[in-house]
């Protein structure tokens, strides 16, 4: 951390977070918090394995457990985010074996063998994804909250138009090709609070001309 | 969510065999409407099915010259299929008006048809209702009706169904297969598949206890062209406040009707008529409105008339 740019958001947050608590609430505890009980002894834990950015990972989980809790807190990848937690707002959208979907709809355990892609195996700060340069570029977001998924859903989206997958906005069924109405419909699951929405769209035409 | 313990199904019958043998159980598809209702426990089952893994996702034709539509193909992949799309466009039409990519991708044929309404009385727990809650009432009516149904509903109830998919199926006169937990097969005709509120609104469908849907057959294409007209809120991502799917060639027309009814709203009678007035007033006809929602009545019938002058084009 000498490098004073080598500051994420995660980190930004945590410092503020203490010295708030430090300074209003010192009864906040700034301890890590102990690990969750099994929360019913009458429901076995299960164990799923599955590829997440490249890497195998076993877990063993409540089935309970959606596949946007079982990134954010068990392995620890919080790019992915939280907004709705119920399939509206597309914040946690990633990919699962090449598809795009909302993790949140989703049990961790229903993923046995699946390949997850998230923000995190797309690019990173050294070697950005194209669709992370653009969206940068670009300026395709303001307070950042739902860029991963956006970025996510655009990465999967384009390769939507390429396997000729039409959408609501496709006057011939037969020919599915790439416009800005096109990515304007297809990207509709996924909202930005900012509304960002035009230069999202230039990030992923550039992208698609590239 | 409620705890519950999950399994796999590896066949058919084996999983109409353990949804028989566990009280509460469910069966899991996609997902995305189940999970939802389970997160604000409106759906509570004690035991999840796992479906998604017993090889019923292809789309094939069959020997009549229909088309069998695997339980579990993806609405994403239904919409892509080349014959549908070349021979049953108003069910590609419908499917990618509804929800949006995403969901799509992990939203099943299966699931689409079981989705439950979007009744905002159903969601909120702190209100009575008796899909929720058989005998609680209901404060949809005289509450906040504007986009709930004006046909075929009753005292206890005035939920639509909010499919576009099953418009289009209910349209192309599609057939529900299913097994039960003794391996005996049915398929049952979309029309009496979906059932009106009644004064028992919690009860959906034609399934019995345990019955897994494996497939949904379509009759050979009808030709003519396809339209799926839907009017929503939003450009995009919205539930239908009308819609219209539409078939209609030489000497033939269909028509079927969402965010009407409790079921994908059909009258067949209506279709010898001619223009939107006359077709639109056969199936409007006993329309129970609310102040709220009386515009669907002048909707459906210009929504229909846009699609006869497309038509005509």
């Amino acid at each position: 951390m000498n490098d004073p740019n080598d500051v994420t958001r995660r980190t930004v947050l945590a410092g503020g977070a203490a010295a708030a608590g430090a300074a209003a609430a010192p009864a906040i505890a700034r301890e890590p918090a102990a690990p969750r009980k099994a929360s019913s002894p009458m429901i076995p834990r299960m164990q799923v394995s599955l590829t997440v950015n490249g890497q195998a990972e076993t877990l063993d989980l409540d089935p309970r457990v959606t596949l946007l809790d079982a990134l954010r807190e068990h392995l620890h990848l919080t790019g992915t985010k939280k907004g709705c937690d119920h399939g509206q707002c597309g914040a946690c959208t990633v990919i699962v074996n090449g598809r795009r979907i909302n993790s949140c709809l989703t049990l961790a355990v229903m993923h046995e063998g699946d390949k997850v892609t998230t923000i995190e195996g797309l690019g990173s700060p050294e070697k950005l994804h194209p669709m992370q340069a653009a969206f940068v570029k670009h300026d395709g977001f303001q307070c950042g909250y739902c860029t991963p998924g956006q970025i996510c859903s655009s990465v999967a989206m384009l390769n939507e138009i390429k396997d000729g997958i039409p959408s609501h906005v496709t006057e011939d069924l037969m020919h599915v090709g790439f416009s800005d109405s096109e990515v304007r419909e297809r990207m509709s699951g996924n909202i930005c609070r900012c509304a960002a929405y035009p230069n999202i769209i230039a990030a992923i035409r550039e992208v698609q001309g590239a | 969510m409620k705890p519950f313990t999950y399994e796999r199904a590896t066949s058919a019958q084996a999983a109409a065999q353990a949804a028989a043998a566990h009280p509460n159980a469910k069966f899991i598809g996609g997902g995305t409407n189940l999970l939802d209702l389970m997160k604000l426990q409106i759906e509570t089952p004690a035991h999840l099915i796992d479906v998604n893994h017993l090889g019923l996702d292809k789309v094939e034709r069959t020997e009549d010259g229909g088309l069998r539509i695997g339980a579990h193909v993806r609405n994403t992949d239904l919409a892509a299929d080349k014959i549908v799309r070349k021979d049953y466009a108003v069910l590609s039409r419908a499917l990618v008006s509804g929800a949006s990519g995403q969901l799509r991708n992990k939203a099943t044929t299966a699931g689409n048809l079981l989705q439950r309404t979007r009744c905002p009385y159903f969601y909120d727990t702190s209100k009575p209702c008796n899909k929720r809650k058989p005998g609680s009432g209901c404060a949809a009516i005289g509450g906040f009706s504007r986009n709930l149904a004006i046909m075929g509903v009753s005292d206890a109830c005035i939920a639509t169904h909010p499919s576009d998919m099953a418009v289009a199926m209910r349209l192309l006169d599609a057939r529900v297969e299913t097994i039960n937990p003794h391996g005996i097969t049915r398929a049952i005709p979309i029309a009496e598949f979906h059932r009106l509120a009644g004064d028992t609104p919690h009860i959906e469908n034609a399934l019995q206890p345990g019955e897994l849907i494996t497939s949904v057959l379509l009759p050979k294409p009808l030709g003519g062209r396809h339209f799926y007209r839907k009017v929503r809120d939003r450009a995009s991502y919205a539930f239908a406040n009308v819609s219209v799917a539409a078939v209609i060639g030489d000497g033939f027309q269909h028509f079927a009707f969402g965010g009407l009814a409790h079921k994908p709203w059909r009258v067949e009678s209506a279709e010898r008529e001619q223009g939107a007035d006359a077709i639109g007033a056969a199936v409007l006809a006993g329309a129970k409105t609310t102040p709220q929602n009386d515009y669907k009545t002048m909707l459906t019938r210009r929504t229909l008339g846009a699609v006869l002058r497309e038509a005509r084009a």
